[in-house]
């Protein structure tokens, strides 16, 4: 089951957005997500939005979707107005975007081209499952304009995988990548540790394979387990473990030190690239307060303090823009509080970490104390243009240190 | 058969002769207030149409359980053999706590109806106050009730109870409260067997105050047993042992709503409204007596209530104080025996130490507080009162484990019981295991029948207050029952366990228990709390200790990861009002030293059922 939407205010139907929002929109940095709500089959402990049938009623189909997604594009163009500019970066999401032809995701980055522009050298990623490529459908996406590919390989334990039920075969990972590097594309691939069962040396063999496949770009997420899941069913009966949070630390730093070594360095907390130019820019855009609008069923946007999010279901979607209605379910406007919160929350899991001059008296009075306790570095901390970073053990308890820099 | 009475006696022109006094001894769920209803119904004073079931109960907890927390007094006319009556009921707590009370109710009447269910036979409560009755010298008539149940065995008990009280089998009375069969005969016999009262008309009034209870709208309600003289309208009346002295704003009979009469005289029963606010001014046991012409000599028998089992209460919103203060003061006009102060804990804040007569007195001033009041409450474990005497023989009284003295006890005494368990002869050994663990020494055992026996203990009180009764009752599948009366102190081997967080006290689980069970308490709380303290970003020592010697140890490992894996644009919301829910979260918890304790860890490790404690925890 997908996980459900937070609360919001009533979003207008025309998706218009407050003065406040569009205000110096030009000096920020513009992204695209589009969300393409579609996979083969639903892994156990996966909350994302998305679904497996391929006919949905209503035009909520596979077939339909890029289509339908092209007229939120075009909508998003007349709500931003004179602030609509070129975007930065593009990053197709899912589901499974690979799931939909090439022509489809050509046609979905075409559609962005024609309403806001690219910018020279923008950094446009697919997310794609090993299973669902093709040397051939890759190529097609490089010369559609697509820079950089993202593999969900998750671990290259047959065991481990089949307790996420991804179906992939782990073999197949290595090959897609050496596509993807002969179509010219950036390569990122995704990472899971710490499922129930996965052993220590398990975690060590995928990361020892992903290395193997030099990729651009890891990303290494704890498992969460998701409320709602099949997974979370799965524990809360006892049939599987619940993932050890002692456990998945002793993981973190263990890929932490392989990735190191290797040559990939941290600068998100989930997230390594081998040399700062294959940071990937749009996730950055969402950690450092940028703009995005995101394009697709149950998509999150944000722009200049507002954050909106769109009906979950992709018949709901497609109906809401078939009336030429906008298809936000939610919107709230962020208050000057919220937007200082968000600020903590998100920059502290950069490496670049919170400049300190962003922090408020009460922040900058914890920090003395979380550099004592070892949560933050002390180098960076220093002097006016220091920045409160997090030490790799303050990477793992970052919300306890979030809390502290915000005074709680 | 008995028909109604056509014309009733009116009160202060009813010759004592024509009187009879009479209360119900009988255990809860035996039906004392079924049969009250019927023979309210017989004797005509309540119609079918304003019947309610268990009209004497009046208070919503009393209704709800089945019991009787307040007594009262009901006038009827009974006609019998051609001449009419006046039948005083006086209905008596029925619960160990209430022992004084129940003695003052006995102290009102010549005679006592023992109403025992006839599928279940004698209670341990009911047996004490049977024998309390006796040793009043009141009239018994035994009863078995509910014979309409298939699991009747009135033979059986009617053989248990004639060897109790030394009759005939036969000389039980079988009635049904539910159906009504037996009740009429019941209330001739009570005529016929049972003594009219006898007092001296012309001397100084004297009546004995057997329950007082307060009335929004009226002020103290007082219920009086006139023993000699007479009461009358607009007389000033003194109370004996406070010499304070009142009006006599109305006087009158229950029947069963309060009417005005002329007045009380020799034996009667009825009310007293002065308008004092609070019940302290009209004690139970106390002697009224009118003020101009006082009686040399008060009645015997008055005692001052005395708390027995101590305990803090707190509410869980600090911010309820407040609201805490204001519901104890009401709570105090209504119960005598209430007492309480402030107290701060370091652990749980501003609340109150409360003293009572016993658990069952305590659950209930805390379900009121709760229920009546809206409020949510943590209470500490109940503690009863020590006497320590150090060794330069200052002596220190200890109501609270943190009022322990620092420095070399010579003697640590504290209060014993005398406890009486019925049960089936099977339970034996269990009961006898039971009352082993808790220091129990056994005074004697008797066989009330073939199958069910008496077993007499001395017992701590500390050890029956907790969790005794519901240990007693679960090892004997439900059958054992168990009275308790007060018998005197003991010294006995006594600690002080502390529990340490980080070295920090925490004032809220020290205790107070005997020198070999020390041990198990401390390895158990810190068990507990071991597993109820969320980890922190380091490393909580638990311990138990006793002074300084550290008794039990447990680690709360230090937290080694709580950051969100992923935080990605559609997370962001989430992750935002989370952190805000943490926040708020993070105001409930206590802090002690640098330790944060959810205020849930502390009820749940409160709580007296680990078990319970482990569940509550487990699904925040």
């Amino acid at each position: 089951m997908p996980s459900t939407l937070p609360d919001g205010d009533p979003a207008p139907a025309d998706g218009s957005l407050p003065d406040s929002a569009l205000a110096g929109a030009r000096e920020r940095s513009f992204g695209v997500y589009l969300h393409v709500p579609f996979c083969a089959v639903r892994c156990g402990y996966c909350d994302f939005n998305t679904y497996t049938a391929t006919e949905l009623g209503g035009g909520g189909s596979q077939a339909a979707f890029a289509a339908t997604a092209a007229l939120e594009v075009e909508l998003a163009g007349k709500v931003l107005g004179a602030a609509a500019r070129p975007a930065a970066t593009v990053f197709v999401g899912g589901g499974t975007p690979t799931l939909l032809p090439p022509g489809d995701l050509a046609a979905l980055l075409d559609a962005v081209r024609a309403t806001f522009g690219l910018e020279p050298g923008a950094e446009v990623t697919t997310e794609a499952n090993p299973d669902s490529v093709t040397p051939e459908g890759l190529a097609a996406l490089a010369a559609a304009g697509f820079t950089r590919v993202s593999f969900g390989m998750q671990s290259a334990v047959p065991t481990v995988l089949a307790v996420l039920e991804r179906t992939h075969d782990p073999d197949r990972v290595p090959r897609a990548v050496a596509w993807a590097r002969q179509a010219g594309l950036d390569v990122s691939l995704d990472l899971i540790y710490g499922a129930p069962g996965e052993s220590l040396d398990d975690w060590r063999r995928s990361l020892d394979a992903a290395l193997a496949c030099a990729p651009d770009h890891v990303s290494a997420y704890a498992l969460i387990v998701e409320e709602g899941t099949r997974l979370a069913g799965q524990v809360r009966r006892g049939t599987l473990p619940a993932p050890d949070d002692d456990d998945q630390a002793a993981k973190y730093e263990l890929a932490d030190d392989v990735l190191g070594a290797a040559g990939y360095g941290w600068y998100e907390v989930s997230n390594w690239a081998r040399g700062a130019q294959h940071a990937c820019l749009h996730n950055l855009a969402y950690w450092r307060g940028g703009d995005w609008w995101g394009v697709g069923p149950g998509a999150h946007s944000h722009v200049g303090g507002v954050r909106w999010w769109n009906v979950k279901h992709p018949t709901a979607y497609a109906q809401r823009l078939g009336a030429g209605h906008s298809p936000a379910h939610a919107r709230e406007v962020l208050t000057e509080e919220d937007r200082y919160v968000e600020d903590v929350l998100l920059r502290s899991r950069l490496a670049e970490g919170v400049a300190l001059r962003r922090l408020r008296p009460q922040g900058l009075e914890a920090v003395p104390s979380l550099v004592a306790d070892g949560l933050l570095a002390a180098g960076a901390a220093q002097g006016p243009g220091g920045a409160a970073v997090l030490t790799r053990r303050g990477r793992l308890l970052a919300d306890a240190v979030v809390h502290r820099l915000l005074g709680a | 058969m008995s028909p109604k009475a056509m014309n009733a006696l009116a009160p202060a022109a009813t010759p004592p002769e024509l009187i009879r006094n009479f209360c119900i001894i009988a255990h809860i769920d035996h039906g004392k207030s079924t049969l009250a209803d019927r023979m309210l119904q017989l004797t005509g004073i309540v119609d079918e149409r304003a019947m309610r079931a268990q009209y004497l109960d009046r208070m919503d907890i009393e209704r709800e359980r089945g019991i009787t927390i307040k007594s009262q007094a009901v006038r009827m006319p009974w006609e019998s053999a051609g001449t009419t009556y006046a039948l005083n009921m006086i209905d008596t707590p029925g619960h160990v706590d209430f022992t004084y009370e129940v003695s003052r109710s006995l102290a009102a009447c010549e005679g006592a109806v023992l109403l025992v269910d006839a599928a279940q036979g004698i209670e341990a409560q009911t047996l004490a106050n049977l024998y309390l009755a006796m040793e009043n010298e009141l009239t018994i008539i035994p009863v078995l009730n509910k014979i309409d149940l298939p699991a009747a065995q009135p033979d059986l008990f009617a053989e248990e109870l004639a060897g109790l009280i030394g009759c005939q089998p036969e000389d039980c009375l079988r009635v049904s409260g539910k159906t009504g069969e037996g009740v009429e005969h019941l209330l001739d016999e009570i005529v016929r067997q049972m003594p009219p009262p006898v007092g001296d008309p012309n001397a100084p009034a004297r009546a004995m105050i057997f329950d007082s209870v307060y009335d929004t709208y009226r002020g103290v309600v007082t219920y009086v047993r006139v023993i000699d003289g007479k009461l009358s309208p607009r007389e000033r009346i003194a109370m004996m042992s406070t010499k304070a002295t009142h009006e006599l704003l109305e006087i009158g009979v229950s029947s069963p709503e309060p009417t005005p009469s002329d007045g009380l005289g020799v034996g009667e029963v009825g009310y007293l409204i002065t308008g004092v606010k609070d019940v302290r001014q009209s004690k139970v046991g106390d002697t009224v007596t009118n003020s101009a012409k006082p009686a040399a000599q008060a009645l015997g028998g008055y005692r001052d209530p005395k708390p027995m089992v101590f305990s803090g209460l707190y509410p869980i919103d600090g911010s309820d104080y407040p609201l805490l203060r204001d519901a104890l003061d009401k709570l105090k006009l209504n119960d005598a025996a209430l007492v309480y102060e402030p107290e701060t804990s370091a652990a749980l804040g501003f609340g109150f130490r409360i003293g009572f007569l016993g658990l069952l007195h305590l659950e209930i001033v805390r379900e009121r507080l709760e229920r009546e009041f809206n409020l949510d409450l943590i209470s500490t474990a109940p503690s009863v009162v020590y006497e320590v005497t150090m060794e330069d023989r200052k002596v220190v009284t200890v109501t609270n484990p943190s009022e322990y003295p620092v420095g070399k006890v010579a003697e640590v005494r504290e209060p014993v019981v005398r406890a009486t368990v019925l049960a089936p002869k099977d339970y034996i050994g269990t009961i006898m295991d039971l009352c082993q663990e808790r220091r129990g020494d056994l005074q004697g055992m008797d066989y009330l029948s073939e199958n069910r026996v008496e077993l007499r203990y001395r017992l701590p009180l500390a050890e029956i207050v907790f969790d005794f009764f519901d240990n007693l009752k679960s090892r004997t599948r439900g059958y054992a029952s168990l009275d308790y009366d007060v018998d005197g102190e003991q010294a006995a081997d006594l600690v002080k366990v502390d529990i340490l967080l980080q070295g920090e006290q925490v004032d809220a689980f020290s205790a107070i228990v005997h020198k070999d069970k020390a041990y198990a308490y401390g390895v158990m709380m810190a068990g507990k709390l071991k597993d109820l303290i969320p980890r922190q970003q380091f490393e909580v020592p638990i311990q138990a200790a006793i002074g300084a010697r550290i008794i039990a140890r447990e680690n709360v490992r230090a937290i080694r990861k709580d950051v969100l894996a992923k935080c990605y644009g559609g997370d962001i919301t989430r992750k935002r009002k989370l952190l805000e829910k943490q926040k708020e979260g993070k105001k409930r918890m206590k802090m002690v030293g640098r330790v944060e304790v959810p205020q849930e860890a502390f009820i749940a490790a409160l709580s007296s059922d680990a078990e319970a404690a482990g569940d509550k925890a487990a699904k925040k």
